[in-house]
């Protein structure tokens, strides 16, 4: 990315935004007071949100769900409209945003072009009524028994692979919500975020929600870029970002990998959850991937299959970056996907300087998002300090953009080093790490102990 | 700051918590061994876990501390009671339970939790007025095996876009 192009990125209001996030502030603080006993600016808040989606699909339903809600009475279709018109709000601000980036690196973007399947018929209303629950006590009343009651909800939709998306959400809001609880000693709400998790978890939870989009096989040579890592107490997932070189062209995409764990399970050993030495061994080594039939969904997303790839020549991620990625095609997310938070565009930065734990270039200023940097691997505040190359993905967030870093180059005692997220993927690299790891036996006692006590 | 409680201000990059999607409130647990306490939580009003038996690998004692009046329990999974523990002194069991507690989620919170007050270099155990409050096994022992049937869940393939809001996982250093 050049300075030119950080400047058009960061040049000036984006149209609309402003606007369309106040309606879903309004939301959010209503979420907080509880729907279950509206004041005056609450049904402002809400009337405000049943105008701003009055001329699409949507009108109909969130004007009769605001109608019902002001007169008090709630029922799960009403809060559903309500996340449908949130999540339209944010899908509507994701498009802006991705429209300035876009524009701001000159990056060629494909149409979304996939289908939903059919809805899985599986039961969801014990989920939709704990959801219910929460909206109707709001955040400042959330206490333990709250929080307890959807652990019953959570343990259902775990064992079915259908819904195993809304329990790995559901857990990580319902652990967050019981660390805070009781919630009214809390001097300042995160709003934005539980109205993120509990809107995404209301829609997740609706009979109609589709099944995922069918894939279609790809073969070609895919050069990772980097590892980008989330994490709750039980659960981690590892995207790694990459390009792919097929017949059809050069493309960007992303593989996955889903684990459950315990909250015990962290840093570099998190990465013995995944059993894919074919993908984790190219994320070591810096090496290409050879795939052959790979299931790739509409969204970029490969389903990843390790019979279908094989460890291929060694490819430094840096070179990638500038040689690569900037010919790839973007993808289009999948429209039920759209949300600010979801942004994750990765990109090339060299030559800045390191301000304040800011990229600065040509005085252009992107933050580095250094909450993000995750504790498998060995990237520090202290390397992304020393930096003068970073691959990241392009993130925005609470009004402005960041800069998540995936791999740097760095000075470190008059020596350069190169060092990124996945480095760790077969096993810490760092001499004094990997001995720290080698005593730390938590994926080995506790499948231990699973092996015993689970089946006596 | 005490970095084992939840921190509702987002960490260096905390902008905005209140308009942030990414605020962080919850930080990793720091790794501890977990050969002898596999499991410990504050949860259900009392500090309960797991404690593997140093004699028999196919045994476990379930221990408790109430929260509410420093009740003592601890017994095998199977309900017998722990030879060690008599009237208000905890056995070894409960002391190993109190000390990977503390490790786990930071001093100042067990002992909040518990409600007695200690300095940040005191001894827990002291502080607690205990006595011996036995207390069924079933619910902690079925909340560990609940636990760890976590790691027998069966792999999913499809990504998971909502996990991008759990992505402040560095611990604070
Ligand atoms: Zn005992």
């Amino acid at each position: 990315m050049l300075a030119t192009q950080l400047g058009t990125l960061l040049a000036g209001e984006v149209a609309g935004l402003d606007p369309a996030l106040d309606v879903a502030d309004g939301l959010d603080d209503a979420l907080a007071h509880g729907l279950g006993r509206l004041g005056d600016p609450e049904r402002a808040a809400l009337t405000a949100l049943a105008a701003a989606v009055g001329g699409s699909p949507l009108s109909t339903p969130v004007g009769e769900a605001v109608a019902k809600l002001a007169a008090g009475t709630v029922a799960d279709e009403y809060l559903a409209a309500l996340a449908g018109a949130r999540t339209a709000l944010f899908g509507a601000a994701h498009d802006a945003l991705l429209a300035r980036l876009d524009d701001a690196l000159g990056r060629q973007r494909a149409e979304w072009a996939g289908a939903g399947t059919d809805a899985a018929a599986v039961p969801l209303a014990a989920a939709r009524s704990w959801l219910t629950e929460l909206a109707v006590t709001g955040w400042r009343g959330v206490d333990e028994d709250l929080v307890a009651a959807s652990a019953p909800v959570v343990a259902a939709l775990l064992v079915e692979p259908r819904t195993r998306r809304l329990a790995v959400l559901l857990d990580g809001f319902g652990a967050e919500l019981r660390a805070c609880a009781p919630v009214a000693t809390m001097e300042l709400l995160p709003v934005r975020r539980w109205g993120d998790l509990w809107s995404r978890a209301v829609l997740l939870a609706q009979d109609t929600w589709p099944g995922p989009a069918e894939p279609v096989p790809v073969s070609g040579r895919l050069l990772p870029l980097g590892v980008d890592v989330h994490e709750h107490a039980t659960a981690v997932q590892v995207q790694v970002h990459g390009v792919l070189e097929s017949a059809e062209g050069v493309r960007s995409v992303r593989a996955s990998l889903v684990a459950a764990k315990v909250d015990t399970i962290v840093g570099p050993a998190v990465w013995s959850l995944f059993d894919a030495p074919v993908l984790l061994g190219a994320l070591a080594e810096h090496r290409a991937l050879e795939l052959a039939d790979m299931p790739l969904l509409p969204g970029g997303d490969l389903r990843w299959r390790e019979s279908a790839a094989r460890l291929g020549e060694p490819a430094d991620p840096f070179t990638t970056a500038r040689l690569v990625l900037p010919t790839a095609t973007a993808v289009a997310p999948p429209p039920l996907d759209r949300h600010p938070a979801r942004l994750a565009e990765p990109v090339l930065v060299e030559d800045y300087q390191t301000v304040d734990g800011a990229a600065v270039l040509d005085g252009h200023r992107l933050r580095f998002d250094l909450d993000r940097l995750p504790g498998c691997g060995p990237l520090t505040p202290a390397l992304v300090a020393g930096s003068t190359g970073c691959i990241g993905l392009l993130r925005w967030d609470a009004g402005e953009w960041l800069l998540q870093p995936l791999a740097v180059r760095a000075t470190v005692k008059r020596k350069p080093v190169v060092a990124a997220t996945g480095d760790w993927a077969l096993g810490p690299t760092d001499a004094k790490v990997a001995k720290a790891e080698a005593k730390n036996d938590a994926v080995s006692v506790l499948r231990e102990r699973a092996g015993r006590l689970l089946r006596s | 700051m005490d970095e084992t409680e939840p921190i509702a201000v987002g960490g260096q990059t905390g902008a905005d918590p209140v308009r942030r999607s990414g605020a962080v409130l919850v930080r990793p647990v720091p790794v501890r061994k977990l050969a002898k306490v596999p499991f410990v939580e504050l949860a259900d009003g009392r500090v309960q876990g797991v404690v593997s038996s140093g004699s028999d690998i196919a045994r476990v004692y379930v221990s408790s501390v109430t929260a509410v009046g420093h009740g003592l329990s601890c017994s095998t999974n199977n309900n017998r009671p722990c030879g060690a523990l008599h009237g208000p002194y905890p056995c070894k069991h409960l002391r190993l339970l109190l000390s990977e507690a503390t490790l786990q989620y930071g001093l100042p919170r067990v002992a909040r939790y518990l409600r007695v007050e200690v300095e940040p270099d005191g001894d827990l155990e002291s502080a607690l007025d205990p006595h011996h409050e036995p207390t069924p096994a079933a619910t902690v022992f079925s909340r560990f095996l609940r636990h760890l049937s976590y790691l027998e869940l069966p792999e999913v393939a499809e990504p998971m876009p909502e996990l991008h809001w759990f992505g402040g996982t560095r611990a604070v250093d």
